[in-house]
């Protein structure tokens, strides 16, 4: 076979990953009711009282939904495998780690995508308007990428015990939601604050998520998108790399 | 590279930190072969087929799949595998595990829906193919795991301990589709530690012990290289104590099961003729007497038991 048709039949495979993990794993009616709930109740707590405009509160809503969701199932794929001994009869199977690590990015993002219409809704119905929806269709499904990549990379010590993991994922969320200018819009932020905010991927999505709500934004949404594509890059190939030595390890 | 070779192993070694799990083994396996690998528990056997299967890489050596290196795509698409502990997807049903397995072999939907409905025929789970694997015994399970094994209708199939644990019924089933598909010169390479399985279905078996291939013969071979322990096994009309027996020509040692004594003996025939003058000699009446060879099992421990046991 040519390499080329290797690679597109390897991406097929990647699809049927995709197709197991959103039946086996994100059908589960607890996993959506909490990808939802979560976030909202999160956002809710923290907006309860103080006086900001909807169209300021939407884009952080979504931002803040799309990172739960896209990393609600992503880390805990091995060691749930792991632990469930399905793993062993995936691996033997003609796939290589890319392809299955590809299939769960896959299956991540678009349960991340599928519930971030649930804010855009909401925002809809309380009369935001959407100024650049295709910018923002964009920006919601490269960094719905982007985050599941970022869950991958938690899952990959080689445990079969999906709540360390969980653990270890849910601290780097929490630190991600309060650094990335969500709460307080960047510009009020002192200049360390803005410092810390340009290392969070989530950053550049709000920041976007707000240009195509409000018109604004901090930095130019060219740059948003690009850095959000280097994130996801930069987070599946370590992902990628990480699975790629710790696989083994797991039997 | 032998053509007609389905596994090919050379001086296969695997370390988990300092313990050698497997040392620098080597042997073959024919194409259409039935191929045993017997062992005490912690041999090494699981790691062994592990490496083959491509699941984990091993530290030197080397080993190919119908000439292609384990690990590879192309080594992994001609194989199946039933590993040591492993269970299908819980939540999903028996037709979507299969259905699954497909895609990931790269057969088409059409075909594959075909080949899984013509398995779980076989294999006996048609009438359950759209329930979630989750409500499956045991023995459900692991039929279903070798159904999922010969989706992409595998050159080998490598099967650790596949009815160890299983009822009468599903051992049965199981064995009888290895040698059906064994009929179409397909392999197979099995590690079991049920000897009357490897006795029933082997073509050749290697023991294992201590990571080492202690030897590979045919089970018939191995049983009769166990010399020394053939026996004859005699019952009279009248019961007889075990010393008046012990010292007929021939005899090495008696050992009294229920109502028959176990006579063992180099020379069987030998023995045979003594038992029979004495029970002339005394009156006695035979009830039955037979030969016999030692078991694959007795060889096993006594090959696995004399210590150290090098090369293969
Ligand atoms: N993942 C692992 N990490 C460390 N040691 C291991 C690992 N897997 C196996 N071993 C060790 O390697 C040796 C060989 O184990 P293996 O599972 O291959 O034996 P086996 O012949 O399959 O035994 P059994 O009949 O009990 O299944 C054992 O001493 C075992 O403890
Ligand atoms: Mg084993």
């Amino acid at each position: 076979m040519a390499t080329s048709q290797v690679y597109l039949e390897q991406l097929r495979r990647s699809f049927a990953i995709a197709k197991k993990d959103i039946r086996v794993y994100y059908s589960k009616g607890p996993v959506v009711i909490s990808g939802i709930l979560f976030p909202a109740s999160l956002f809710l707590a923290f907006c309860m009282g103080r006086h900001m405009s909807m169209s300021f509160l939407i884009p952080g809503l979504l931002a803040i939904t799309l990172l739960f969701t896209a990393t609600a199932v992503s880390p805990v794929v091995a060691p749930w495998e792991t632990m469930m001994r399905t793993l062993e009869r995936l691996v033997s199977c003609p796939v290589v780690v890319s392809t299955i690590i590809f299939g769960d990015m896959l299956a991540s993002s678009i349960f991340g995508v599928a519930i971030s219409i649930v804010p855009i809704l909401v925002g809809l119905v309380a009369g935001v308007n959407m100024l650049h929806p295709f910018i923002l269709a964009l920006g919601i499904i490269l960094s719905a990428s982007c985050f599941s990549s970022l869950g991958l990379i938690f899952s990959s010590p080689p445990t079969s015990m999906p709540a360390t993991i969980q653990m270890l994922s849910s601290i780097v969320k929490f630190s991600l939601v309060f650094i990335s200018g969500i709460f307080i819009p960047l510009d009020e932020l002192p200049a360390w604050g803005k410092g810390i905010a340009s290392i969070s991927p989530l950053t550049y999505f709000t920041d976007l998520a707000r240009y195509c709500v409000q018109g604004n934004s901090q930095y130019p949404v060219f740059i948003d998108l690009v850095v959000i594509l280097a994130f996801t890059v930069l987070f599946l190939v370590v992902a990628i790399k990480l699975h790629e030595r710790n696989l083994p390890k797991r039997f | 590279m032998n053509e007609s070779l389905a596994v090919e192993v050379a001086n296969l070694t695997k370390y988990y930190g300092e313990l050698l799990a497997v040392d620098h083994i080597t042997f073959s396996v024919r194409e259409g072969e039935i191929f045993g690998l017997l062992g005490p528990n912690g041999a090494g056997k699981t790691t062994t087929v592990r490496i083959l299967a491509g699941v984990i890489k091993a530290d030197g050596g080397s080993a190919h799949i119908m000439r292609h290196p384990a690990r590879s795509l192309q080594a992994k698409q001609m194989t199946g595998v039933v590993p040591e502990l492993t269970n299908a997807y819980p939540d999903l049903s028996a037709r979507n595990n299969l259905m699954f397995m497909t895609e990931l072999y790269g057969i088409s939907a059409s075909r594959g829906k075909k080949r899984a409905d013509q398995l779980l025929k076989e294999l006996d789970l048609y009438e359950r193919k759209d329930q979630l694997v989750r409500t499956f015994s045991r023995g459900m399970k692991q039929r279903l795991i070798l159904c999922m094994a010969l989706v992409n209708d595998p050159q080998v199939l490598f099967l650790d301990e596949p009815t160890s644990g299983l009822d009468v019924r599903s051992t049965r089933l199981i064995r009888d589709m290895l040698r059906e598909f064994n009929k179409n010169g397909r392999t197979v390479f099995l590690t079991t530690h049920d000897m009357e399985e490897a006795n029933q279905l082997c073509d050749r078996v290697a023991i294992m012990n201590h990571g080492k291939i202690a030897v590979i013969d045919t089970p018939m071979k191995l049983r009769s290289a166990v010399s020394g322990l053939h026996s004859v096994e005699v019952s009279f009309d009248k019961h007889i104590g075990t010393e008046a027996l012990s010292g007929l020509a021939g005899v090495n040692a008696v050992r009294k099961e229920g109502d028959r004594l176990r006579l063992y003996a180099s020379e069987p025939s030998v023995v045979v003729a003594s038992v029979v003058d004495y029970a002339r000699s005394t009156g006695l009446r035979i009830i039955a007497l037979n030969i016999l060879t030692p078991s694959l099992e007795e060889a096993f421990v006594e090959l696995t038991e004399k210590g150290e046991i090098h090369g293969n």
